[in-house]
């Protein structure tokens, strides 16, 4: 299904664990660097109400005297837990993209502030690069360097699964208890005995 | 070796781009494997559409073009020295070019050498041999599944593992649960049983030298590695930890003496993007021969 900007929060809570959605509009990548400063205090520039970020340290070049993005898979997002959770309820953040999930402190806040984790194919660097058609601009690029900058991303069907929803269900959590039962019950089988 | 430079190059810009034949068609058997209209097809659909994109392209299959390991085999009196020279030369221009991403940070300042050069990167293995040909393997592995790779210690308790390859087998089925969808699955595991710490893990990275349709010699290693396979594709993982059928694409188990008193279990976890390639040099170290 489609996800068209604004990313408003009616939008957000419409959707649910196993969702495949393409969306169109802006994102805001932003990964270890930028989530520590906003934790810091950092202050920016635009604000970030209602928009999407995008845990990804794309490999970007210059090109006729504007940017283009040549490689752009998420990154593992489990590095943010300890910021993400203040991050959404301070800037009022709808969205957040990567790849592995996120923890139990991440999910609440998506439930209590309307907002969802959209898990990207990881190192899928060129189909999620094509879907960038424009890059609007780049924040803090002196201070944190390419792959740690805020870059402002125009993209068309950029394609994603929601693995939490703001309704408190992750898919990782249900993943993880399946597999750890399966597995118990593998071991007890006679045929898989060394 | 005239040619070196250019023919690691070469070298360089096809491990980045394109997988080989082996992986690519266990990556088309996971996909078949996935029910339609599943996540698992949907993942494995795109990582497909990717690798296209890459190799019609040369650009990287992922951004994160990983941990640049040379594994090389030359006649005794071959000159390593100079050879390192020429290999670094030819990482730095690689870089230049967008091959690989500037992936080299200082682990004190946090300062990226921008160039792929630094302390321990690249990373060289050489090993002598009685033939008069060089050959050149590469395997680029990053970060994410390199952060799910894993050592035990036998007996562990936590796993009731014990000294023997029923231990061994809940080791390598544990590392999977735990790595779940973020060593970017389909995975390949290279294991090795024995050695210490640090031959451990070496010898398990070098099991993914090995192609993916090949099977360990030892009956019992055999047997280890068609079991993990066939269980951890039971636990409904999945590509990405999605949830589904494909969760493993193989398992490289290998052995080594230890000490009596030590029993490790060393796993080297890779990503899909399994990044392996390698040549035979001639004299002048032109590519004489593509290896995988
Ligand atoms: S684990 Fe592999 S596919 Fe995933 S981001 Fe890292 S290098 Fe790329």
């Amino acid at each position: 299904m489609k996800l068209e900007i604004p990313f408003t929060e009616e939008k957000m809570r419409a959707l649910h664990v196993g969702d495949q959605v393409e969306i169109s509009g802006i994102l805001y990548t932003g990964r270890d660097a930028v989530h520590k400063y906003l934790h810091e205090g950092g202050k920016l520039p635009f604000s970030l109400k209602d928009q999407i970020i995008y845990h990804c340290g794309p490999v970007v070049i210059k090109e006729k005297g504007g940017w283009k993005v040549t490689a752009a898979g998420p990154t593992t997002s489990i590095r943010e837990e300890p910021y993400q959770a203040e991050i959404i309820e301070k800037f009022g953040i709808r969205g957040v993209i990567g790849k592995g999930g996120m923890g139990l402190k991440t999910l609440k806040a998506c439930e209590q502030y309307g907002c969802i984790y959209l898990h990207a194919v990881g190192g899928a660097a060129q189909v999620l690069a094509r879907a960038i058609k424009k890059v609007r601009g780049v924040y803090l690029l002196e201070k944190f360097g390419g792959p740690e900058a805020i870059w402002e991303l125009e993209v068309e069907n950029f394609s994603a699964i929601v693995t939490m929803d703001a309704h408190g269900k992750s898919l990782h959590e249900e993943v993880l208890t399946a597999s750890r039962n399966r597995l118990k019950e593998l071991l007890s089988l006679p045929e898989f005995k060394l | 070796m005239k040619d070196l430079k250019k023919s690691l190059l070469e070298l360089l810009r096809k491990t980045s781009s394109e997988l080989p034949a082996d992986v690519q068609k266990a990556l088309q058997k996971g996909t078949r494997a996935e029910p339609d209209n599943s996540r698992g097809q949907y993942a494995m659909r795109v990582i497909q559409e990717n690798i296209q994109i890459a190799c019609d392209t040369s650009l990287p299959l992922c951004q994160d073009t990983g941990m640049i390991t040379f594994y090389i085999h030359a006649p005794v009196g071959f000159d390593q020295i100079a050879f390192m020279k020429e290999a670094k030369k030819g990482v730095a221009e690689a870089t230049k070019i967008g091959y690989l991403r500037q992936n080299s940070v200082d682990s004190l300042t946090g300062f990226n050498s921008g160039t792929n050069l630094g302390p321990g990167t690249p990373v060289f293995h050489f090993d002598q041999w009685k033939k008069k040909s060089v050959e050149v393997k590469l395997i680029l592995k990053g970060g994410g599944c390199e952060n799910v790779s894993a050592q035990y210690s036998l007996p562990d308790n936590r796993l009731s593992a014990g000294r023997d390859l029923d231990g061994v087998q809940k080791c390598l089925l544990d590392a999977v649960l735990q790595a779940q969808g973020k060593g970017c699955g389909p995975g390949i595991l290279g294991v090795c049983i024995g050695g210490d710490r640090a031959t451990g893990y070496e010898h398990a990275k070098i099991q993914l030298l090995r192609k993916l349709d090949d099977a360990a010699e030892d009956p019992s290693l055999e047997k280890l590695e068609r079991h993990i396979v066939e269980m951890a594709n039971r636990l409904g993982i999945g590509p990405m930890g999605f949830g589904g059928k494909t969760t493993l694409l193989g398992v490289k188990a290998s052995r080594l003496n230890r000490l009596p008193a030590s029993f490790f279990v060393s796993i080297s976890y890779m990503c899909w993007a399994y990044r392996r390639q390698g040549v035979e040099l001639d004299s002048k170290g032109s590519i004489k021969k593509w290896l995988y």
